[in-house]
């Protein structure tokens, strides 16, 4: 198991290293330097910053610089925060990310669970055809054109919650942006959970329950829940990726200081280190969840170890 | 009572929503006298010499101190400088600091400290954005470029209070220069204690009316009134906080919602339904920034051909395009430098003052002089960086042209790293967008620009007589025979039409009514410690 486990290891190395060499070259490739504006630098002045960054070095000795600060954990100072480094930038940045992502799928799943099974009981009625209604909106309306309504109805006119990430310290700062993201998975997860609670309400054991006496609620509660809940599970992945790729928008327009955010102005902003240092953190990320999936299935699965 | 699982389950969601909504009434803006400022992008640093923005000038204006400084109506005035003399020649500044002027460690503010500053920030290590800044300055240039030591630079500590600074050349606006916050002073001690990282909340030491509290990239920049600074009672914020805000919209937003004092800008889109809606609370004044479209003057067409350039630049309507196409308050150009430089009034286009009827059949002759015509048209590419505002007044130019000259102009918008470079080949372009930003209260800022050796100089201008011009009012002492001299550079080269000048650009904030002290002026500095808020929300 422990050979096995190291070889696994061993072996994401080249991923990484592989990852990193395109990551660098690409970014290096685009036109442009993080330093280049239209209020051109006399030569001297621009040389002793190319200096002092060491991009006056040839490409093969960047990334060997690079690699070497690499090795020893450091992603190496960002060009656009000077005063930060990019460990410190991503060390801040991302657990807001993942807090922001986490809530976000967490009121999905209630929200859109318990909406959905609502639907189901009610079918056909006007209930039923409300919840479908919003939840087709949620879904069609997309992440840019909802924060800004929400931000005008909540913030500007009842003046309930702030606009701004900045403008508070409290959790009240989480509400919107927290909505906005899991408003079109509440929708999806809804739809998905009517449609499979209705077929599972029509199955034998589901009439069985039933004819034994047992109410509405114990049943959905005991008997159907669970079994109507296989989609719902199955759709989690694709959720995850929704969630992450809207949050760079909801990042952006509430300015909350998180990772999409900042990977966006340092693509823009031809911030290399930083944009290396993300690729690297989400590239490494990725590498050790499936390490730990493949080690898992190594350990359930002995076949997989020697095969 | 033993809790069920269903109960647990019950329970958290209850947590949950709690933490969801709970806390409500934190909004900050209402707590104490803490300016809210927008800004829209963080500073690159706090760090003077790696600071480049306006963004950062900003706040290091607010944190920091200089010799000089501007008053919130733009004139200069005494700041950790008590007075200074000139010498007759113009040649040496001697300065007088404030005895009472102190860190915010409480430490005193030395001549001594100016001198390290301005060392560091020509010192070649550093690599400094502005090392060019006091290229008047003994020795700069060569400090700079690495043939001279550091301390060749002539800046000078002649005891704790005393400062001279000794230049190449008279500089009628050092002054101004030294407003500016790249030659503030450095605390020797603290930048030799934390080196590279000396400009983090918690170790930066400085000089002005507020002090670095927190800085969270990408969200907030929070200042706290500095109790050592020498003129603190007249200060009376309890701090400030410049929320960073990347779209403009968002950022009106969060000024209709209370939470910003002051904006960093207005979204361009329905400026006139913005203006009626806010009245007096929309402030847009003149600002010292130039939109203009370059000609590569290294290649045909426009190669020796003024009448050429001449009949394009007079075909645009600028007013059409600043009152029509924009409707954003800019202000059309016909001079390089802005109105509301400090001494000195710019040349303005001959044909400035022709109704457009006059100036079109003109502009149709010299186009026909040029040697071209309806059955021979021009053809000719415009570059410009991608842009909803560059589109638009590319487009309305190509019409323009069209219709009053029958030229063919094929658009080409390009990222904006890719036209700058294409700019800087000059092999491709023909006509290119670009603009560009004073960056200290004189003419000579915009017309150094087309000077010869001017790496900023993109249409390649080159004139022996206006480089001569140049040149005197560089060493000219008596300011009225230098200016003569500016505004005659200005009046040949424009006569030349290395470029088309299209609008000034205008500086629009939101100031909230409660915000006092608040002044327009053309630098568009709006120091914190002039501002006061009413208790009163």
């Amino acid at each position: 198991m422990l050979r096995y486990t190291l070889l696994r290891v061993l072996g994401a190395i080249p991923t990484l290293l592989l990852v990193i060499v395109l990551a660098f070259l690409m970014v290096h490739a685009a036109p442009g330097g993080p330093f280049d504006d239209e209020r051109v630098l006399p030569a001297d002045v621009e040389a002793n910053i190319a200096r002092a960054y060491h991009l006056d070095e040839s490409l093969p000795k960047q990334l060997l610089r690079y690699l070497g600060g690499l090795v020893q954990g450091d992603l190496g100072p960002s060009y656009r925060y000077r005063d930060y480094t990019v460990s410190e930038l991503i060390g801040a940045a991302f657990p807001l990310s993942l807090k922001l992502g986490a809530m976000a799928m967490a009121l999905a799943i209630v929200v859109g669970v318990s909406a959905g099974t609502v639907a189901a009981l009610q079918q056909g009625t006007y209930l039923d055809r409300t919840v479908m209604a919003f939840s087709m909106t949620g879904i069609s309306i997309p992440v840019f054109v909802v924060a800004p309504v929400l931000v005008l109805f909540f913030a500007v006119k009842l003046q309930w919650l702030p606009a701004g990430w900045s403008s508070s310290t409290g959790a009240s700062r989480m509400v919107l942006p927290v909505i906005t993201l899991a408003l079109p998975q509440i929708a999806y997860i809804a739809r998905l959970t009517r449609a499979s609670m209705i077929d599972v309400l029509g199955r034998d054991f589901v009439r069985t329950a039933r004819a034994q006496g047992l109410g509405t609620l114990t049943v959905v509660r005991l008997h159907a829940l669970k079994p109507a809940m296989l989609p719902v599970l199955s759709y989690m992945g694709p959720a995850i990726a929704a969630i992450l790729t809207g949050s760079v928008v909801v990042e952006e327009i509430f300015g909350i200081p998180g990772l999409g955010q900042f990977f966006i102005r340092a693509a823009l902003n031809r911030d290399y280190t930083l944009v290396l240092g993300i690729v690297v953190f989400y590239a490494a990320l990725i590498v050790l969840l499936n390490l730990i999936v493949d080690v898992l299935y190594g350990a359930i699965d002995p076949r997989v170890r020697y095969r | 009572m033993i809790l069920s699982r269903g109960h647990f389950t019950q329970a958290l969601l209850v947590a949950l929503l709690l933490a969801l909504f709970g806390g409500c009434s934190d909004r900050s803006v209402d707590a104490g006298l803490v300016l809210q400022r927008g800004t829209n992008s963080d500073p690159e640093s706090l760090d003077q010499h790696k600071a480049r923005s306006v963004q950062a000038a900003d706040v290091l204006r607010d944190i920091g101190e200089g010799l000089v400084a501007y008053s919130p109506t733009g004139e200069l005035v005494p700041a950790a400088a008590e007075r200074w003399e000139v010498s007759a020649d113009g040649l040496t500044y001697t300065f007088h600091l404030r005895e009472q002027a102190r860190w915010s460690n409480g430490d005193k503010v030395k001549a001594g400290h100016f001198v390290f500053g301005l060392r560091r920030l020509v010192a070649p290590a550093t690599g400094a954005f502005y090392a060019n800044m006091l290229a008047a300055v003994a020795n700069a240039p060569e400090v700079v470029s690495g043939d001279l030591p550091v301390d060749a630079l002539g800046v000078e500590a002649l005891d704790e209070l005393t400062l001279v600074i000794k230049l190449a050349r008279p500089t009628p606006y050092l002054l101004s220069l030294l407003a500016h916050p790249s030659t503030f002073p450095l605390h020797p001690a603290s930048v030799a204690e934390f080196g590279d990282h000396f400009a983090r909340p918690g170790k930066l030491l400085s000089n002005g009316a507020f002090v670095l509290d927190a800085w969270v990239p990408g969200s907030l920049i929070a200042l706290r009134r500095n109790e050592n600074y020498w003129n603190n009672a007249a200060t009376t914020l309890d701090g400030v906080n410049y929320h960073v805000v990347v779209q403009d919209a968002a950022e009106l937003n969060r000024y209709r919602a209370g939470e910003l004092h002051i904006t960093s800008t207005v979204p361009p889109d329905n400026f006139a339904s913005l203006r009626a809606q806010y009245g007096s609370e929309l402030h847009v004044a003149p600002y010292l920034g130039l939109y203009y479209y370059g000609f590569n003057l290294l290649k045909p067409p426009f190669k020796n051909n003024i009448e050429l350039r001449k009949a394009l630049s007079m075909a645009i309507d600028r007013e059409q395009l600043t009152d029509k196409i924009l409707a954003r308050g800019e202000m059309p150009a016909f001079s390089w430098v802005p109105p509301g430089v400090d001494s000195y009034e710019p040349t303005v286009f001959s044909f400035a003052s022709l109704t457009k009827h006059e100036r079109e059949t003109l502009a149709r002759r010299l186009y026909k002089e040029a040697g071209y015509s309806e059955a021979r048209p021009l053809k000719i590419q415009l570059r410009y960086n991608t842009s909803d505002t560059n589109r638009k007044i590319a487009l309305s130019i190509q019409s323009m042209w069209r219709d009053v000259l029958g030229v063919e102009t094929t658009l080409i918008n390009e990222e904006f790293q890719v036209l700058l470079a294409n700019v800087r080949d000059a092999e491709v372009t023909q006509v290119f967008r670009s603009s560009w930003m004073g960056d200290y209260n004189d003419a000579q800022t915009f017309l150094s620009v087309l000077e010869a050796g001017s790496a900023a100089n993109m249409p390649r201008y080159a004139n022996d007589e206006y480089e001569s011009l140049m040149k005197r009012a560089a060493t000219q002492v008596d300011p009225d025979r230098r200016r003569l001299y500016l505004e005659e550079a200005e009046r040949v080269m424009l006569a030349d039409h290395p470029v088309i000048p299209l609008y000034f650009y205008v500086s629009k904030h939101l100031v909230r009514p409660e915000v006092s002290g608040w002044g327009d002026n053309v630098l568009d500095y709006h120091y914190s410690q002039h501002l006061s808020l009413s208790a009163t929300n």
